[in-house]
């Protein structure tokens, strides 16, 4: 899409010229300075032409948390990423639902997530981290992306789904595709093969399903708990509602503690006097992962829609119009956080921060993306002085996935 | 200042002078009562500050909205007198009050 022209200059150009669904202000992680502006000039901005259609933009914190807990007015319908999802896969997930159908169908499966089954997990995780770990090549430059984040994060999605250890790969490549369609996010994935690679992943699924059930034991995995839970007990007989929660639940649990994964590897050599309060205080890992949650988040915005007319933060939303709310911009509003824009691991009040999203819909991950990335760290200061950052990242293109594709780097042993 | 006791899930117990008028909430992190995370900061947002009102006592904290009851309904540890802690203010009717904390917030 709007790939030709530069970015116009973000001091100078009037806001009524600048597309802030552009993928470009993530890709090159040029945001920064353009959203400072709609928090101070514009904060609820009214974006009149996108290549997504019209759209409001929320950039302050304590607007982003009244949008989000006012789902009367907000809905969640019918998708929440700026872009349309397309009439080829209509898919639908509970993300994208209003209450009442919203919270029985997370209900089903917020369980597998509550802190009891976490605990029973962390002995696996952590074994599968350690492995990871000293698996890395010492003394060499290697892709932190590649060899631990999707890795490790895979990993977890499988045992999570109960799904072939083997062909765990195919997750990570679904949950890259779900998202990356141009009409949605600004990604460039072709449609046909974004076509045929979700109904592999809707057939591979339901034969998860078929075999689960032939099973007949108790498992803990996402799977068995759907079947056990009557309101979805028959969900592989809704094909699209079936492929959009296992979609939601992929993508939720991937790109997400994927990109924290890397991403405080980045903070942490950006902040290096924050590195050595680390090392000298390891107690400081839970602060810090909360801080890199904040100074990542990986999911940029979610999408609502006006119910009706409304008036808000001093302007007129109109029915039907779009509400974008901006997470990565909450998280850097000095009104709500101070210090905002500094990376600080011992910060008084690290949970305090919107990645998780705020409301009905908040993020029913957020305690096993902390444990994941507690686990990660707690092991990192085991093996390594510093992982040292040998060169650029390079990030996701994307108006939502707020990632790293690359990040080269070298471990220096203790 | 009305006496309010906060249990922890182990059973240890902490028996503040709570501030009237200021949310349970926001007492019990003042006093740096552990158990109650509140990460929305007291916006009916997170459902982090979840405990359960001794059932005598439940009826001095008052009606529940209907956001509080939205986000309530997604703990799977919910019971009758589970409440959101940022939305019980102090009274001084509360003097003696008894609530307990979940396991854990999630
Ligand atoms: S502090 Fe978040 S709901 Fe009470």
């Amino acid at each position: 899409m709007n790939q030709i022209a530069d970015m116009p200059d973000a001091v100078e150009t009037p806001l009524d010229q600048i597309d802030f669904s552009d993928p470009r202000l993530l890709k090159d992680d040029s945001w920064h300075e353009y959203f400072a502006r709609l928090r101070d000039e514009s904060p609820v901005h009214y974006q009149a032409e996108s290549p997504f259609g019209p759209f409001w933009s929320i950039t302050r914190f304590e607007d982003i948390v009244a949008v989000d807990s006012n789902f009367q007015d907000f809905s969640s319908e019918p998708t929440i990423i700026i872009g349309e999802v397309g009439e080829e896969i209509p898919a639908e997930m509970f993300i994208a639902m209003d209450p009442p159908k919203h919270d029985v169908q997370r209900k089903a499966v917020q369980g597998v997530v509550a802190p009891k089954n976490l605990e029973e997990m962390e002995g696996l995780i952590r074994t599968r981290v350690q492995e990871a770990l000293d698996d890395l090549p010492v003394g060499e430059t290697f892709d932190w992306v590649e060899k631990v984040s999707i890795n490790i994060t895979t990993q977890m999605l499988a045992t999570l789904f109960g799904f072939p250890f083997e062909d765990r790969a195919k997750l990570t490549y679904w949950s890259d595709i779900a998202a990356a369609g141009p009409q949605m996010t600004g990604g460039d994935i072709d449609p046909q093969e974004r076509f045929d690679g979700l109904m592999e992943c809707l057939a591979t699924f339901t034969q998860l399903w078929h075999d689960r059930k032939a099973q007949n034991d108790d498992g803990f995995d996402l799977i068995s708990m759907l079947q056990r839970d009557p309101a979805t007990a028959d969900m592989v007989d809704r094909p699209m509602e079936y492929m959009g929660n296992l979609l939601l639940l992929i993508v939720g649990g991937n790109d997400t503690t994927r990109n924290s994964m890397t991403g405080g590897v980045l903070a942490l050599n950006q902040n290096p006097a924050e590195y050595d309060k680390l090392r000298a205080d390891q107690s400081l890992i839970p602060s810090m992962v909360s801080e890199i949650i904040r100074w990542q988040t990986p999911l940029a915005h979610m999408r609502r829609r006006a119910t009706r007319d409304i008036e808000f933060g001093g302007q007129q939303i109109k029915k039907d119009d779009k509400v974008v709310m901006w997470y990565m911009s909450g998280n850097r509003d000095e009104r709500s956080i101070e210090n905002a824009n500094e990376f600080i691991i011992d910060r008084a009040n690290p949970r305090h921060h919107i990645a998780f999203g705020f409301g009905i819909h908040r993020c029913m991950g957020n305690r096993l993306a902390e444990m994941q990335l507690r686990i990660l760290w707690e092991e990192i200061m085991l093996r390594f002085s510093h992982i040292e950052v040998m060169g650029e990242p390079t990030r996701v293109n994307s108006n939502f996935v707020k990632g790293y594709e690359t990040l080269p780097v070298r471990v220096h042993p203790l | 200042m009305p006496k309010v006791t906060l249990i922890e899930f182990n059973g240890t117990d902490h028996t503040i002078d709570a501030e009237t008028g200021k949310s349970l909430m926001m007492n019990a992190i003042d006093n740096g009562i552990p158990g109650i995370d509140a990460d929305c900061g007291g916006a009916c947002a997170c459902g982090t500050c979840h405990v359960f009102v001794e059932q005598k006592w439940f009826d001095a904290t008052g009606e529940s909205n209907p956001l509080e009851d939205s986000m309530l309904s997604m703990r799977p540890d919910r019971e009758e007198v589970s409440r959101l802690s940022c939305q019980i203010e102090i009274t001084d009717a509360m003097d003696g009050m008894v609530v307990r904390m979940p396991e854990y917030q999630m």
